[in-house]
């Protein structure tokens, strides 16, 4: 951990977003996770997209579970709501945070132990649920806080810094999420900031669970020869193929679609999402054509990155369940709690 | 762009902008952090090793670092690097013994110094210890030169100067022949010196030639400002009209107003011809000036000395307009300001009378000699100048660095060896580091703000001549500044080959001023570094090929604060904190070069 709090530095003029604020207004406490560590990349990137974005830090909701990854939402966005929940606990956490109140930005930061092994449960039913709120795995396949026993994400034949050969197949969140029917997943990689950055700002948009995988290298316990999860084996294995822009939808989409996407896709509110490039024959809105392409790779040994499948048209949690358009506790009292009577007149509906 | 060679001592050394404005070098973050840690005799040693005059320099530099300091372009004022100086010697013990020796036999070599100013002190200084028999030659009964005779005890009290005078003249291998003045080159070469040093100063004050200004009646009301505060600092003159009018606008006309001011003048003017702006004076030296009562008034050119009834009475002006820049003027009115005395400080010059002109040393432009400026030495071989002779007035610090140089050129002289081959700079790199996230300085950011140095009152102030006005920092004050310092000797150090492109440097730099990106020209870094990059006397600090993209770490060294976060950030010690150290060049460079590794503030 530094010796010092990154101090606060009086240059001149430092860019402020719509809101006026920098983006030192964006950061949080003090990383205490190794130096090094590919989490940290992702809490700069989480910063740099929220500032952008200018989401008010009080309209951010953090939420997190146990792990080197769940105590990273205390390193960003000082000012936003926190929860650090019980092991795996993140996705029901948030469940209940997004069905109470509507009109906050929820980030959840999880690990693939957090998320993939005492979580999976969570995860797999918030996916279900179309829970509205940004999901990022800090994937580096290892368990770091009890020192880097492989996780449920290693790939078949890693091998840890000590001791054998990984033998047993992991858990993929995408093809996972494929098969559960999420809307927006991505992959990406924590030292491509470029890449990472766009697609947190299009997942914070998205009308539903955005999960986002990102492989984050263990500097500690998983960055040695051996290792798929390492910074090497990364910039050596990583597929960019397909790359996206986010458009948020105050700006002229226009101006941004001149430089040739070959697809876009308008969000909800209005932001546009346009595929820079893709490969021949990919299309991000085909469930089916996305999983043989993620497959195709993964049997070569090679890691797809980038927003790899969008499906905007579906429902959310909120408008599944009709709920009222504005947070719980903006309600009066009394559409909150109607009475008696109404209560009478709705379990005579059940009888 | 080709990667940076951290291994060329001018690197590094352009990082430490204080150190590098400095004419003489001074390693100022290096002796302030010894203040820091309270060691005020290796801090003075330290500032002596390059500056010579500490004490002096502390109080009357003209401060050339601080402009420079990377503090000004953080928050606006730079650090108070003059006042910390003053700080070693106020707080230095006793420090006799840390002096270089002089040995007890000669090296046989005799060498004469034309004035005992600070550059012919600072040869002396450098040529002692290495068995030179030094003669000094000194027009006065004291040594110092100008900082003797034209800088008052108010802003420099005299046993500052004698302390540091001092420990040059009075430590053996150097004798002094007071009461002097040199009358014939000629003569002094007869004597068969092996080499001369000439550092006798810029000793001419400027005349004013206005009508009137040569009547037998105003002369003795007028004065030439140098002259003048000469024969006040040898106490020929102790009293002034109460009406002063001070033509000129440089450092030497607020001594002229300030002292003025302490010997009876009331009603003190200095008439400028220019706009403030243009004024040649440090900002902190008017400022006193007007503290003190003293009426700056701008836009005035003199015109006549007004004399009537065998008394000068006043000075007529034309009250003038100038253009943007100020370039041309119109004189829009004029006006008769009333005075009792005159004192001219309209600027100095050399003056060589007592050379002859038939000695193999040529002479040019403004009839200065010709000096060449790097080895110092005039066109006759074994004939040496530096100071305010060599190339016109400038401030102590710059004699200070021409005496350092020449004090070279002579022992190469004297030994044989080509003048004009000079022994080169170096460099020495220590690590910082003293642990896990420790290092030997205090990396943190102190927000502090610049200090302000206490005045003694105006009440006191003027009962004597001999009252210091600037008081010196205090303890609290001491250690607030030296915090405020951003320590930039210690350099951040990368080793492309450990880099493994997690980022976290970047994303940790409270400055942004870290890069990795694809190499490219200069031009094109620039603009693709993660913040703006606008200061282009700044470098850019650029590494060979990263291992694993083929991309490069750039570095913008504009912005840097030093605090060492990205080498606690860096989990493969690719970034290192490193302390930097010059190793100018000195006269028997073999005798004072710095062993490699010794940090700074050891004995050197």
């Amino acid at each position: 951990m530094p010796s010092i709090v990154k101090p606060l530095i009086p240059l001149a003029p430092l860019a402020r977003n719509e809101l006026g604020l920098t983006i030192r207004d964006y950061e949080g406490a003090m990383s205490t996770l190794c130096a090094g560590c590919g989490h940290d990349s992702i809490t700069a990137a989480i910063t740099h997209a929220l500032w952008e974005l200018s989401t008010p830090p009080h309209m951010i909701a953090k939420l997190s579970g146990i792990g080197c990854s769940s105590k990273t939402p205390t390193y960003f966005v000082r000012g936003a709501h926190g929860f650090n929940s019980a092991h795996g606990r993140m996705a029901a956490i948030a469940t209940g945070a997004a069905a109470a109140n509507r009109e906050l930005t929820y980030i959840g930061v999880s690990g693939d132990g957090d998320s993939l092994s005492i979580g999976l449960g969570h995860l797999a039913h918030a996916i279900r649920r179309a829970v509205k709120m940004v999901y990022i795995i800090e994937n580096n396949g290892v368990y770091g806080l009890t020192k880097g026993q492989l996780s449920a994400s290693a790939d078949v034949g890693t091998r840890p810094k000590k001791g054998e050969a990984n033998v047993v197949a992991p858990i993929d969140p995408i093809l996972l999420g494929l098969s559960l029917g999420a809307t927006f997943l991505a992959r990406s990689f924590s030292g491509d900031k470029e890449q990472l950055i766009p697609i947190l700002k299009a997942a914070a948009a998205h009308n539903g669970l955005a999960l986002i995988d990102v492989i984050s290298p263990c500097v500690t316990f998983n960055d040695h020869e051996g290792s798929t999860k390492s910074y090497r084996f990364m910039r050596e294995h990583e597929v960019k193929e397909v790359v996206a822009d986010f458009i948020p939808e105050r700006e002229e989409i226009n101006a941004r679609l001149s430089g040739g996407g070959r697809r876009s896709v308008t969000m909800h509110d209005g932001s546009v999402i346009t595929f820079r490039s893709v490969p021949e024959g990919y299309d991000p809105t085909d469930r089916m054509a996305v999983e043989s392409y993620v497959r195709e790779h993964q049997s070569t040994g090679e890691v797809v990155t980038g927003l790899l499948y969008l499906d905007e048209t579906k429902p959310s949690m909120h408008q599944v369940n009709h709920t009222p358009s504005s947070a719980l506790n903006r309600l009066t009292f009394d559409a909150v709690c109607p009475g008696s009577a109404a209560l009478a007149e709705l379990m005579a509906d059940f009888r | 762009m080709e990667p940076t060679n951290v291994r060329d001592p001018n690197y590094f050394h352009h990082v430490v902008d204080c150190q590098w404005a400095c004419p003489a070098h001074t390693d100022v973050p290096g002796y302030i952090r010894l203040i820091a840690q309270g060691r005020f005799d290796d801090a003075y040693m330290l500032n002596r090793a390059s500056n010579v005059f500490p004490g002096v320099l502390g109080r009357t530099c003209d401060r050339p670092c601080e402009p420079a300091c990377r503090r000004g372009r953080v928050d606006g004022d730079p650090v108070a690097i003059c006042r910390l100086k003053r700080v070693t010697s106020d707080l230095k013990g006793e420090i006799a013994d840390r002096l270089p020796q002089i040995p007890a036999t000669s090296n046989g070599k005799r060498v004469a110094l034309v004035g005992a100013g600070p550059s012919s002190l600072t040869v002396a200084n450098d040529l002692a210890p290495l068995g030179y028999e030094i003669t000094v030659l000194e027009r006065y009964d004291r040594p110092g030169g100008l900082m003797r005779s034209n800088i008052p005890n108010f802003r420099l009290p005299a046993e500052v100067l004698d302390a540091e005078t001092g420990a040059i003249l009075d430590r053996g291998g150097v004798s002094v022949r007071y009461n002097s003045p040199v009358t014939s080159l000629r003569a002094l070469l007869d004597e068969g010196f092996d080499a001369l040093y000439i550092g006798s100063g810029a000793p001419r004050g400027k005349e004013l030639d206005l009508p009137g200004r040569h009547d037998e009646v105003g002369d003795s009301h007028i004065h030439i400002g140098i002259d003048w505060l000469e024969s006040v600092a040898f106490e020929h003159i102790t009293a002034i009209g109460s009406r002063v009018l001070i033509i000129g606008v440089g450092n030497t006309a607020m001594d002229c107003c300030r002292t003025s001011r302490r010997l009876g003048g009331q009603d003190i003017r200095v008439m400028a011809r220019r706009p403030r702006e243009f004024f040649k004076a440090s900002p902190w030296e008017i400022e006193d000036a007007e503290e003190e009562g003293v009426a700056i008034v701008v836009n005035h050119a003199p015109t006549r000395f007004v004399l009537e009834e065998g008394r000068l009475v006043g000075v007529e002006f034309d009250i003038v307009e100038w253009d943007e820049g100020a370039r041309h003027s119109r004189v829009v009115d004029s006006v008769t300001v009333p005075c009792d005395d005159v004192i001219l400080a309209i600027g100095q010059d050399n003056a060589f009378p007592w050379i002859e002109r038939d000695l193999g040393l040529e002479f040019g432009e403004w009839d200065l000699p010709v000096v060449d400026p790097v080895t110092f030495e005039s066109t006759r071989p074994g004939v040496f100048f530096g100071g305010d002779a060599a190339f016109g007035p400038k401030n102590i610090i710059w004699a200070v660095a021409h005496g350092h140089e020449a004090a070279i050129s002579i022992d190469r002289h004297c030994q044989g060896q080509s003048v004009a081959e000079r022994p080169p700079a170096g460099l020495n790199l220590v690590s910082a580091k003293m642990g896990m996230a420790e290092w030997r300085y205090h990396n943190d950011y102190n927000p502090s703000q610049r200090q302000q140095m206490a005045h003694l009152d105006l009440a006191s102030r003027f009962r004597s001549l001999d009252l210091e006005v600037e008081l010196g920092f205090d303890p609290d004050q001491t250690a607030r500044e030296a915090q405020r310092c951003l320590n930039c000797d210690i350099q951040t150090g990368f080793n492309a080959s450990l880099c493994i492109e997690c980022d976290a440097c970047i994303d940790i730099c409270p400055v942004q001023c870290l890069t990795i990106t694809s190499n490219g020209t200069e031009e094109d870094l620039r603009t693709r570094l993660s913040a703006p990059s606008e200061n282009l006397d700044e470098s850019l600090y650029v590494s060979g090929p990263l291992p694993q993209t083929g991309r490069v770490m750039v570095k913008d060294e504009n912005v840097c604060v030093h605090c060492g976060l990205c080498a606690e950030r860096c989990p493969t010690a690719a970034w290192d904190m490193v302390e930097f150290t010059l190793l100018a060049p000195r006269a028997g460079a073999d005798v004072v070069r710095i062993p490699v590794g010794t940090a700074k503030g050891e004995d050197r």
